[in-house]
């Protein structure tokens, strides 16, 4: 149970993202998590307002985008999808390949609340 | 901040990243900042100071993984015996409640010290850094970090090691890799452990067990072998010798820029002594 220590840190960074913005609230907090990153989303989707609790992040919509898991064969050039636990060329059976996505475990993008005149009310 | 820093921007995630960029502010007061950072940023800068502690010294750090009594003490004990006269050797041990691994290091008169994580599940960068500040590290060669024993959730955070070993025991099944294949991913060496009850026990295959760690696409050695009966200890210490003599070279040809020690990021705003 590592998810919440990963959403600590997910609140940290967006916390500092939106004072350096002089933002008021964080609206939404896009994340991109392959099935290769050793989270588990609904683990994290749970944590989150334990993590963000009286935090500026406390009511931002968590949206997790999951990339499926696409790997390069190196013996004969191709592309194929995969499972985590078969990272294995489809098309010539070849275990020697390389990860082109589904391990990603990103903070993407963040979408602040900067009204100005939430200043003075 | 490093907000655009695109550090972990790759051709297979570049299409996330908005097209034209950071977004102005809307009609309704609304901004969209893109940020492309890991989502342990921070455990990340921090591994990356480790690192450097290490390599400033010379230091090779290795990172044992493994379910909870795969052997990794035991292990560490017998390379102890058999390396102590080589290498200065020191240890950090992540032991959830005691202090009893750190003991059986301390037995054989080599450095150890107890992370106590307490309920955590993982080692983080931070503890090992603290842990870092309180080893005396001068002269040491080598340096082994025993996480705590778990297969799911270490594997998510970089300490600022150089390499990752998993031990897989020959009583826990031959099929752990294909159940935690982000752990196994991860390994530089997968050491099959207890190898001395391999012959009593009929269901663990090591083939099978080689198959499905070769499905991850990980190309790494395996070796199997007994800590405890002594047994084919001389690969693993073979792998060790290479691999330190391998991070001396690369030291050598690339020093260590010793100003970064002091480097301060913003958002890293403690400040230390090095021992
Ligand atoms: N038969 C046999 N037993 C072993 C071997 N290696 C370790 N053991 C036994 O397995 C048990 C656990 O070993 P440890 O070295 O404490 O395992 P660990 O991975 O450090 O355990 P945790 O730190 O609790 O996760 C002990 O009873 C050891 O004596 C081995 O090669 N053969
Ligand atoms: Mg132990
Ligand atoms: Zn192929
Ligand atoms: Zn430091």
């Amino acid at each position: 149970m590592h998810e919440l220590s990963v959403c600590q840190s997910i609140v940290d960074q967006v916390v500092a993202i939106a004072n350096n913005n002089h933002a008021q609230a964080i609206c939404k907090i896009d994340l991109a998590i392959g099935p290769l990153a050793g989270i588990d989303i609904q683990l994290l989707e749970h944590a989150f307002p334990v993590a963000s609790a009286g935090t500026l992040a406390e009511h931002a919509a968590l949206a997790t985008q999951q990339l499926p898991i696409k790997i390069s064969c190196q013996s004969c050039k191709r592309e194929s999808e995969a499972r985590a636990n078969h990272l294995v060329c489809s098309h010539c059976g070849d275990w020697h390949t390389t990860i082109i996505s589904g391990d990603e475990m990103l903070i993407t993008s963040v979408e602040l609340d900067v009204k100005e005149d939430a200043h003075y009310v | 901040m490093c907000d655009t820093c695109g550090c972990n921007i790759t051709p297979g995630n570049k299409h996330l990243v908005a097209e034209g960029g950071k977004l102005e502010v809307d009609a309704s007061g609304k901004k969209v900042v893109d940020v492309m950072h890991s989502l342990l940023h921070e455990n990340d800068h921090q591994a990356e100071h480790n690192r450097h502690h290490f390599n400033a010294r010379g230091i090779l750090a290795i990172n044992l993984m493994s379910s909870p009594g795969s052997g990794k003490t035991a292990l560490l004990e017998a390379t102890i015996d058999a390396l102590k006269d080589k290498y200065n050797i020191a240890v950090i041990e992540g032991d959830l409640e005691t202090e009893n691994d750190a003991e059986r290091i301390r037995a054989k008169n080599i450095p150890a010290i107890q992370i106590a994580t307490g309920t955590a599940c993982h080692l983080d960068a931070h503890m090992v850094h603290d842990a870092l500040h309180n080893l005396d590290l001068q002269n040491i060669d080598l340096v082994f970090i025993e996480n705590v024993g778990n297969l799911v959730c270490p594997a998510s955070f970089d300490l600022g090691h150089h390499l990752n070993v998993t031990l897989l025991s020959s009583t826990e099944g031959d099929d752990k890799p294909a159940k935690y294949p982000v752990m196994f991913k991860t390994s530089d060496l997968l050491l099959i452990t207890k190898a001395d009850l391999l012959p009593l026990l009929d269901d663990f295959d090591t083939a099978r067990a080689e198959k499905y760690f070769r499905n991850l696409a990980n190309q790494s050695p395996i070796f199997t072998l007994s800590a405890t009966k002594n047994i084919a200890l001389d690969n693993w210490l073979d792998w060790i010798n290479e691999k330190i003599q391998a991070h001396r070279k690369n030291l050598a040809e690339h020093p260590v820029d010793k100003n970064h020690m002091h480097h301060s990021h913003d958002h890293h705003s403690h400040h230390h002594h090095h021992i």
